[in-house]
């Protein structure tokens, strides 16, 4: 028998210490049990949560955008199928082998190639790399025929913007992607990343942006530790953007800037009563589908190199001295401020002398003897020197911010320019000199620091055509502007012409006042004045446009030419008398025309702007004559959708 | 009065099967039985490579239990000695033609099984120093020269098995042995100065640490310093069996678990899969179950009249309930990550060898309890 020494004392001993033992052992069950009480039943939906939050992964993916529509419902800017091609790396047998596959299908440039196996080095292996987002429809039927070969390779149907002509490639903008500047620009972009999200970058599809851009959809997955998709768990398609109509006119838009090609300018349309911006186009033009995919840099090297500058949109961006058609303004003003009257008879002899200084008319053996009716008509600079003289530049200026020149007009394009008005203060602000008499002169024939744009000098148009009130340009239908609360408070704005047209009275100031237009006159007949005098101009033998008239009754309209100088002439060219056509392009003035049509009821307003043109007469109002034909046909019709027209639905 | 113990010394087989302790019996079984289920949930709901192989282990093994259970008691007591030392070979044999995994060399390739001869050791070591204490006389326990011995018994092991690198089952192994000395009646102070060495050791001990196991610790004392590294098991474990609430998420729905977020979870995190799908009832089904067959062992253990028998059995006992603490401690963020499995339940043919021996022996005891060692 082996010793077991000790026997029962030991075995006490024993049994004293496994109590011992089995007390700390109850310690640590109650610790385990407390411990799972805390997880399980206290802090369990903390940790739900944490669960869940691992467990599902949001996909994002972008909406279709609204669709911008013009006054007749044209689409301008719409969305269309594309086809992509996604690859998912994982799926492939052969990568490298499938890569190279591609490259010969689809004609890759190597440049491409290495991009695309940067993109598939920096993701996980099972999320998708777009190798093409924008698929010929050869591309992809030659992609579906070859399929079979090509594992790992999705062809994918998605929407993306499509613009379909590039007359309104200024008015409407473009779309890109999200570039760091946007997100910090536009708040509403915080959540919005997704794929294929694009956001606008000028025009209309920046400023309506925040409405037409929709709201991301979102793909809930079910993720595995690994970021891998396990399943989808739900979807929610998000919301389409909002679609808009316009005032825009399609046809008139594409014929203005047929009109325009080969040229480099702009062509302004508006309403004169409602304010809405019928044509807006410049030129040259560039196409705005390149940018949705991502421009290539050949094209964009082109585009912002180009002598024309085609990206800028010239009706609201390029600034020009308005030359002689700012001269209905200053006849306004002088009228107005009662330094003249339209009796004031001027000899002009080709030039003047004021101050030591020689003023010249474009004119060289000048007018005789001109009245202020004449003095517009013939476009007079020697007779608008004088009236600049009496007026003085503060008061002018006064006056030419009142009809909309020097600030600006059209809400929401962040690419749109103020212009200068100049007067005394401004300069010695902006330049640090005092003012000279002598600039107040070439103030007076619009030369000199004035700076406008087209779209001021149509609504400076509008302005004096409507009798002298502030209408204010709109472009999207449904945006409120001085016209739709003045529209909602007569509840019948049909009859708003009749209202401009009617003869002023004490009652009628009142209302006009309440209703948001104010007029801009003392004295009506100053106004009428001036129209009057356009119409001469124009339908008058000597008028400075008489050859662009249109004789119809119901076409006759009624306008001023502009001639601007883009340098100072000097008196050796002016005694060689070297003609515009012969001076380098650069050197060429810009040519300007302002008119309002019908004459007898008045409605449009309109501006043509040639860079380095020549003269107004020359190459503007031929131009503008034209528009204005397709314009007054088309009257009628855009009246009828008017009269139907009764939400702000689209 | 050992004597007549004697007289039933021939049990027929029928004699010792119904003389088996049925509660434990079926604790076992049912362990087994859970763990199926859950070794399934980890194979994504197939009846895959983990579920057969755990199976076909845990039939195997339970049966082996049976069978130790069938030998008499004093066989286990008197090849005690040669049990410990063969383990031991086996473990510095290791050390020459182990297999590595994991930057750990643990393994010797048995062909059909990879053992894991440290698993083994827990159980070889409570053994040997059970049959030690059992032949010594009380009076001598405390004498110097009775202290060496069973010191270098335990030493010798725990640090071949540091070395493997294997922290986790050299303290499982350290505290098997550290409880037999301490029933058998060590005094206080020898652990009291024991204890001091190891603090003082400590500060060496750690630069002798991996790095790995040095950001354990850390991580363990701040699992947020390192969320996606060292921290990320003890935070993901946590938040599968938070999310599991009272009931859980349902059979085969542990999304922690089959989304891959929780690690080991064949292994050390069995019960955190299995916590996170049947939800606080669940775990606590479990935890009874383990401290029932805990109570069964030292219930039977109570019931030995020798004290190699007794010894055995507590000591058993605690170290089973040990692992299964360490093991929920560590899952549950209560301790640092160890690496130390859960009996039975955790995937792992030396582990759930060795535990279910230990409870062969267990039962051995019980069922030749009038029987003597000799």
């Amino acid at each position: 028998m082996i010793s077991d020494s000790g026997g029962g004392s030991k075995i006490r001993l024993i049994g004293r210490r496994m109590f011992i033992l089995t007390a700390a052992k109850a310690v640590v069950v109650f610790g385990v049990v407390g411990r799972l009480i805390s997880l399980q039943i206290n802090e369990s939906k903390k940790y739900k949560t944490l669960s869940d939050k691992n467990r599902f992964r949001e996909w994002k993916f972008a909406p279709p955008r609204g669709v911008i529509k013009d006054y007749f419902g044209q689409e301008i800017a719409s969305n269309e199928k594309v086809f992509q091609l996604h690859l998912i790396p994982e799926n492939a047998e052969n990568l490298s082998a499938l890569i190279f596959r591609l490259k010969n299908i689809l004609k890759m440039s190597d440049n491409n190639v290495s991009k695309i196996q940067k993109k598939i080095k920096s993701q996980k292996p099972w999320d998708p790399v777009i190798i093409s987002d924008n698929l010929t429809w050869a591309e992809f039927s030659r992609i579906n025929l070859f399929l079979h070969e090509l594992q790992g390779v999705e062809p994918i149907i998605s929407v993306a913007r499509v613009y379909r002509e590039q007359s309104s490639s200024h008015v409407i903008g473009y779309v890109s992607k999200i570039s760091k500047r946007d997100l910090q620009q536009k708040n509403y972009l915080v959540n919005m990343k997704a794929a294929g999200m694009r956001v606008g970058k000028t025009g209309l599809e920046n400023k309506l942006d925040s409405e037409i851009i929709g709201d991301v959809g979102h793909k809930r997955y079910e993720v595995n530790a690994f970021g891998k998709r396990i399943k989808e768990v739900s979807i929610d398609q998000g919301k389409n953007g909002k679609s808009y109509k316009t005032t825009l006119d399609l046809e008139l838009q594409s014929l203005s800037a047929n009109l325009l090609k080969d040229k480099a300018g702009a062509i302004c349309v508006m309403d004169i009563y409602r304010g809405d911006i019928i044509t807006m186009v410049s030129s040259p033009t560039f196409d705005p589908n390149k940018f949705v995919h991502g421009i290539n840099t050949k094209d964009w090297k082109e585009l912002i190199n180009h002598r024309d500058k085609p990206l800028v949109n010239k009706a609201i961006s390029g600034l020009y001295p308005p030359g002689s058609t700012i001269k209905g303004l200053v006849a306004i003003s002088a009228l107005e401020n009662d330094v003249v009257n339209t009796k004031m008879v001027q000899q002009c002899s080709g030039s003047i002398e004021l101050y030591g200084e020689k003023f010249h008319c474009w004119k060289k053996k000048g007018h005789g003897f001109v009245d202020m009716r004449k003095a517009i008509k013939e476009s007079c600079d020697v007779y608008f020197y004088e009236v600049a003289r009496r007026l003085g530049i503060d008061r002018l200026s006064e006056t030419a911010r009142a009809y909309g020149l020097g600030d600006t007009m059209v809400k929401g394009f962040h690419e749109e320019k103020t212009g200068v008005v100049p007067n005394t203060k401004w300069k010695k602000q902006r330049i640090g000199k005092s003012w000279y008499l002598g600039e107040t002169l070439h103030s007076g024939i619009g030369q000199g620091y004035w700076q406008t744009t087209p779209m001021q000098l149509c609504l400076m148009t509008a302005r004096i055509a409507n009798g002298g009130y502030d209408v204010e340009p709109r472009i999207v239908l449904g945006e409120k502007s001085k016209f739709s609360i003045f529209a909602e408070k007569k509840k019948n704005p049909k009859s708003l012409e009749d209202f401009f047209n009617s003869e002023v009275s004490n009652e009628f100031d009142d209302t006009t006042i309440d209703l948001g237009y104010k007029p801009l006159f003392k004295n009506q007949e100053n106004i009428n004045f001036v129209k009057d005098a356009f119409f001469g101009a124009t339908n008058e033998p000597g008028g400075t446009s008489y050859g662009s008239r249109l004789s119809k009754k119901e076409f006759m309209f009624a306008g001023k030419t502009g001639t601007s100088q883009v340098r100072r002439i000097t008196e050796k060219q002016r005694e060689l008398e070297i003609k515009n056509e012969d001076l380098p392009y650069e050197q060429r003035d810009h040519a300007l025309f302002v008119a309002f049509a019908p004459y007898n009821e008045p409605q449009y307003s309109i501006s043509v702007v040639v860079e380095h043109g020549g003269s107004g007469s020359k190459s503007a109002a031929p131009i503008a004559k034209k528009v204005i034909k397709k314009l007054l046909e088309r009257h009628p019709l855009r009246q009828q959708i008017h009269d139907n027209y009764k939400g702000e639905d689209v | 009065m050992f004597r007549s113990g004697s007289i039933q010394s021939h049990l027929t087989l029928r004699d010792k099967i119904f003389s088996l302790d049925l509660t434990l019996t079926i604790c076992i079984f049912l362990i087994g039985l859970i763990s199926f289920f859950a070794m399934y949930s980890t194979d994504g709901g197939q009846f895959a490579y983990h579920t057969k192989s755990h199976i076909i282990r845990f039939i195997i093994f339970f049966t082996l239990f049976f069978v130790i259970s069938f030998i008499k008691t004093s066989f286990w007591y008197s090849s005690a000695t040669l049990f410990y030392l063969g383990v031991l070979f086996l473990l510095i044999l290791v050390k020459y033609v182990g297999l590595t995994s994991s930057g750990s060399q643990r393994w010797l390739d048995l062909y059909f099984l990879n053992l894991q001869p440290s698993e083994l050791m827990k159980i070889g070591l409570i053994l040997f120093l059970a049959k030690y204490y059992h032949k010594i006389s009380s009076g001598d326990v405390n004498k110097f020269r009775y202290l060496a011995q069973p010191l270098l018994a335990l030493l010798f092991p725990v640090i071949l098995v540091i070395t493997q690198p294997d922290l986790g089952t050299s303290f499982l192994i350290a505290v098997g042995g550290v409880i037999v000395v301490w029933l058998a009646g060590v005094k206080m102070k020898f652990f009291a100065y024991l204890g001091g060495l190891f603090l003082l050791s400590a500060p060496v001990a750690i630069s002798f640490l991996k790095p790995y196991q040095k950001s354990r610790i850390l991580t363990f004392l701040d699992p947020s310093r390192d969320p996606l590294g060292a921290g990320y098991q003890i935070t993901q474990s946590k938040i599968a069996i938070g999310s599991g609430g009272l009931f859980g998420k349902g059979f085969l729905d542990g999304s922690q678990s089959y989304l891959d977020y929780l690690p080991e979870k064949h292994t050390d995190f069995i019960f955190t899969l299995f916590s996170e799908e049947f939800g606080f009832f669940g775990s606590m089904v479990i935890l009874l179950i383990y401290i029932l067959i805990t109570w069964r062992i030292v219930n039977i253990g109570h019931s030995l009249r020798t004290s190699f028998g007794r010894l055995y059995c507590y000591s058993f006992a605690t170290a089973f309930f040990i692992y299964v603490a360490v093991n929920m401690g560590m899952v549950l963020g209560l301790i640092p990550i160890v690496g130390a499995p859960l009996p039975i339940m955790s995937y792992g043919g030396s582990s759930m060898m060795a535990i279910m021996i230990g409870l062969g022996i267990v039962m051995s005891c019980k069922i030749h309890k009038d029987q003597s060692l000799g």
